[in-house]
């Protein structure tokens, strides 16, 4: 009876996953809900010299020190103009420490069924911005490109300081 | 029994006497003859024998009591010590060691019986005496044959307790008490034949009885009973208001009782009418029950195995099963054992914050005209100092010497020296040292690994040595000791040092880097390649010093620590690895500058001086700044540039200077502005941004704004 019980729960949440739609220039991204810790708005970053340079240095979360990386810079796109949208997206990877990562808007949260989502193919891996993705969202709205998160967080990009 | 509450001091007291019986054994090694320390270790075995009977832990009490046997032999001059004995007793340690990890992982000594060594003991003690190695086993059977035919012996003689003579005192005692409804008993107590504690079971017997009634003698005194001068049995004279009953199994509750003859003690007819009847019949049926425990006492552990084992089979794969096991056994919490005057010095401190607490309160509910801003200064300025006072306090109670870690490294070396077959030895200094307790703990593995690194690769052959010129033995030091905010722990050897072209080659050969790499690297950037990953310079892999996973997890470990590691080489001379550790972790003092808009704290530990330069004053030496400050060459380093700040519009006619110092290097850090001395609590930035090292961790200030630390190691 359990087993059963399990299996129909499976296929509930399988049903669709839950993604954060974000902004970031005219694209959006979409991020699975799983791993986001919170959302807060834009505050004072202090600024690491010598980092990457897609860190924006860290913020003070409530007594917790937290690193920020920009996207934009992370995806070589223009560099980040602050606004009133502008959110940091806390992200907390299992037995990672959190990390928070700036985006231009939060838009919505949608639910994705796996018919709507297209895989990407992996065989480009080369091209640095295909290794970040997990597939394509096909939604009301349009495309959303969906980010492979842990990938974007643990890539020990070889960036010569 | 439940002894679970003292297991905590049995274990910090067990590990005490290893480690006190490990050095002497070495002392011994190199003096045989010396009755000191035959002794010692006499006296160290036995207290060993002694808690661990008292704990139960049986097996470990057999293992200590058959090292006390061979030492009574050789403090009685039948034997002499051999190297072939003190291996046996290394060995013994070890298996003790084994037995206290077991307990200390699941509060049991486990089911290792370690016959060969208790059999080489026996037979090294056999051969002094010149009798036959007892049979362990057989011993223990025949006690409990000996002990269950005594007690069917006669019991007319045993009731003891009628021949105690009473005083006129406590006979009134016993009016008294007998107007107060109370019984008065006589108690005669017989302890088993092996029974080998007899004043700690003795001394049951009477915390047994105090809880439900009043001992008022006993014979032999309490004095000799607890210093065992006693032989078998002893009497008492009992006041309760329990039952006969009652008091009869309190005492045979207590293991190793043989059996417990309570009476009704008249003391008009001193030596008349016992029931003598009565007790013969309730001996008779005591008999089974005394079987009981006695059987359950010598092996407490073999019986539990044998009801265990069925069951134990299946699981002993499960691991799973294992660890919920391991769970469920009282394991054993980290302790520190705390100087009673650091714990006054902290009682104080805390009564003081009370004190400033309440000065705070008492300025706050005054009224709004009689509050002055001087008197609220005051208590906080107060509040500040016992705040810090209090903070170093807690720090100096996790403070532990360094000793309890280094103390078995001299043990490390002699078994590497027969291992290895190369005469060495280790000079150790600086064991006073003290760290944190965290530290303490991760420490000693990378130091052994450090130590056999140094035996196995550092040290060359003893033939070697002699044809280079050398002294036969290599010599191995290990020196603590404490510089400024950190502790630097040396270990050194007086070797071959390091080959640095062997390392470069290597390197090439690995693939770690290309050969136009190697030829622009300096030596001490080839030496700590070392520290890479999977990199052996040893031609063969020997079981010591492992299989090149080695330096790189040594290195990994202590900058987990928040420390440094360097290493220093000198072809032919040695080489020596210096660890640098933070004497405190967490909260430190530290000095706020300025650099341009942003705030960096470096920590005072570092700090030497602050000068004040004029420009002028700056000179040039091969294209960098230096300044020349009461006669020492300083270089000076512009944080600015360095952290890459964008510059302030402020022009500034002089320099302000932070002269820093790591070891005896120093250097003079240029900032903008000064803003005052904090105390900080250390955070870790995380490690996902790679800042190489500048930044040592962040802090968050009063005003929720984060200022960087600015690492001094690596700016130096």
């Amino acid at each position: 009876m359990d087993d059963i019980n399990d299996i129909q729960n499976v296929e509930t949440v399988g049903e669709g996953k839950q993604y954060i739609v974000v902004h970031l220039g005219n694209e959006q991204y979409g991020i699975d809900i799983k791993y986001i810790d919170n959302i807060v708005r834009m505050s004072k970053i202090t600024r690491i010299p010598m980092s990457q340079r897609y860190f924006k240095g860290v913020i003070n979360l409530r007594g917790e020190i937290i690193p920020v990386m920009s996207l934009r810079l992370k995806f070589d796109l223009e560099p980040d103009e602050y606004t009133n949208a502008t959110r940091i997206i806390i992200i907390k990877l299992e037995s990672q420490s959190a990390i928070g990562i700036i985006v231009d808007e939060v838009k919505e949260v949608v639910t994705l069924d796996e018919g709507s989502i297209e895989k990407t193919n992996s065989s480009d891996a080369n091209d640095i911005r295909t290794q970040y993705l997990s597939g394509v969202g096909k939604h009301v709205d349009g495309l959303i490109t969906l980010l492979n998160i842990v990938s974007v967080i643990n890539d020990k990009e070889k960036e010569i300081i | 029994m439940d002894v679970s509450q003292y297991l905590e001091i049995f274990i910090d007291e067990t590990k005490e006497h290893l480690q006190n019986l490990s050095d002497q054994l070495m002392v011994l090694e190199q003096e045989p003859e010396n009755m000191d320390v035959i002794n010692e270790i006499f006296r160290a075995a036995h207290s060993l024998k002694g808690m661990a009977g008292t704990m139960g832990f049986k097996r470990m009490q057999r293992l200590t009591h058959d090292m006390e046997n061979v030492f009574q032999e050789i403090r009685s001059e039948n034997m002499k010590v051999e190297s072939e004995l003190i291996d046996v007793l290394f060995r013994a340690l070890d298996a003790l060691e084994a037995y206290l990890n077991e307990i200390m992982e699941t509060a049991n000594e486990g089911t290792e019986e370690n016959e060969e060594i208790v059999n080489t003991l026996n037979a090294i003690a056999a051969k002094a005496t010149g009798k036959e190695a007892p049979e362990q086993p057989a011993k223990k059977e025949e006690a409990a044959g000996t002990e269950a035919s005594a007690a069917s012996s006669d019991f007319q003689e045993e009731a003891k307790y009628y021949s105690i003579s009473v005083s006129d005192f406590e006979k009134t005692t016993f009016e008294k008490a007998q107007n107060d409804n109370q019984n008065i008993f006589g108690i005669t107590v017989y302890l088993q034949e092996s029974c080998i504690l007899k004043a700690a079971r003795a001394f049951l017997v009477f915390k047994a009885l105090e809880e439900l009634g009043e001992v008022i003698k006993a014979v032999p005194s309490v004095q000799d009973i607890e210093d065992e001068k006693f032989e078998f049995d002893f009497s008492l004279l009992y006041l309760t208001k329990e039952s006969l009953e009652t008091i009869k199994n309190a005492i045979e509750t207590v293991s190793e009782v043989k059996q417990a003859i309570v009476g009704n003690y008249n003391m008009s007819d001193a030596s008349a009418e016992s029931t003598a009847a009565a007790s013969k019949t309730e001996a008779k049926a005591e008999e089974p029950e005394a079987k009981q425990p006695s059987a359950n006492t010598p092996a407490p552990a073999a019986a539990q195995q044998a009801v265990k084992k069925p069951e134990a089979k299946p699981a002993q794969k499960s691991a799973q099963k294992n660890a919920a096991q391991k769970t469920a056994k009282p394991t054993v919490g980290r302790t520190v054992r705390v100087d009673i005057e650091k714990l006054d010095v902290l009682m104080n401190l805390v009564s003081e914050l009370i004190i400033a607490k309440n000065g705070i309160v008492s300025i706050s509910s005054a009224d709004e005209e009689s509050r002055s801003d001087s008197a609220l200064n005051e208590q906080i300025e107060y509040l500040e100092s016992v705040t810090t006072n209090l903070h170093e306090s807690v720090m100096k109670v996790r403070m532990v010497p360094i000793e309890s870690v280094v103390n078995r490294f001299p043990r490390m070396i002699r078994d590497l020296t027969k291992k290895l077959g190369k005469k060495m030895e280790l000079h150790m200094s600086g064991e006073e040292t003290e760290l944190d307790r965290t530290v303490i703990d991760e420490i000693g593995d990378p130091l052994q690994h450090l130590l056999r690194n140094s035996a196995d690769h550092g040290l060359e052959s003893n033939e070697e040595r002699i044809a280079l010129g050398k002294d036969e033995i290599g010599h191995i030091y290990l020196d603590a000791y404490q510089d400024g905010n950190n502790v630097n722990i040396e270990v050194r050897d007086d070797g071959a040092g390091i080959n640095v072209e062997k390392v470069r080659n290597k390197a090439i050969e690995k693939g770690t880097i290309t050969p136009e790499q190697a030829e622009a690297m300096s030596d001490k950037e080839i030496i700590d390649l070392l520290f890479k990953p999977s990199f052996s310079t040893a031609e063969k892999i020997t079981d010591v010093s492992g299989r090149g996973v080695g330096l790189d997890v040594v290195k990994t470990k202590i900058e987990g620590l928040g420390g440094n590691i360097e290493c220093k080489t000198e072809m032919g001379e040695g080489s020596s690895f210096i660890i640098r550790l933070p004497l405190t972790l967490a909260i430190i003092q530290a000095l706020m500058v300025e650099l341009g808009s942003e705030k960096y704290a470096i920590p005072l530990g570092n700090i030497q001086t602050i000068e004040d330069i004029p420009f002028s004053e700056v000179k040039h030496v091969q294209t960098k700044e230096v300044i020349n400050l009461r006669d020492t060459v300083i270089p000076l380093v512009r944080l600015d540039k360095i952290l890459d700040v964008e510059p302030g519009e402020f022009k500034p006619e002089s320099l302000t200077v932070v002269i820093v110092k790591k070891g005896d290097k120093q250097a003079g850090l240029v900032v903008d502005n000064l803003i005052g001395q904090q105390e900080i609590v250390i955070k870790s930035i995380g490690d996902y941004i790679n800042c190489s090292k500048l930044i040592g961790g962040a802090t968050i200030l009063g005003d929720g704004e984060i200022a960087l630390i600015l690492e001094v190691n690596t700016l130096v």
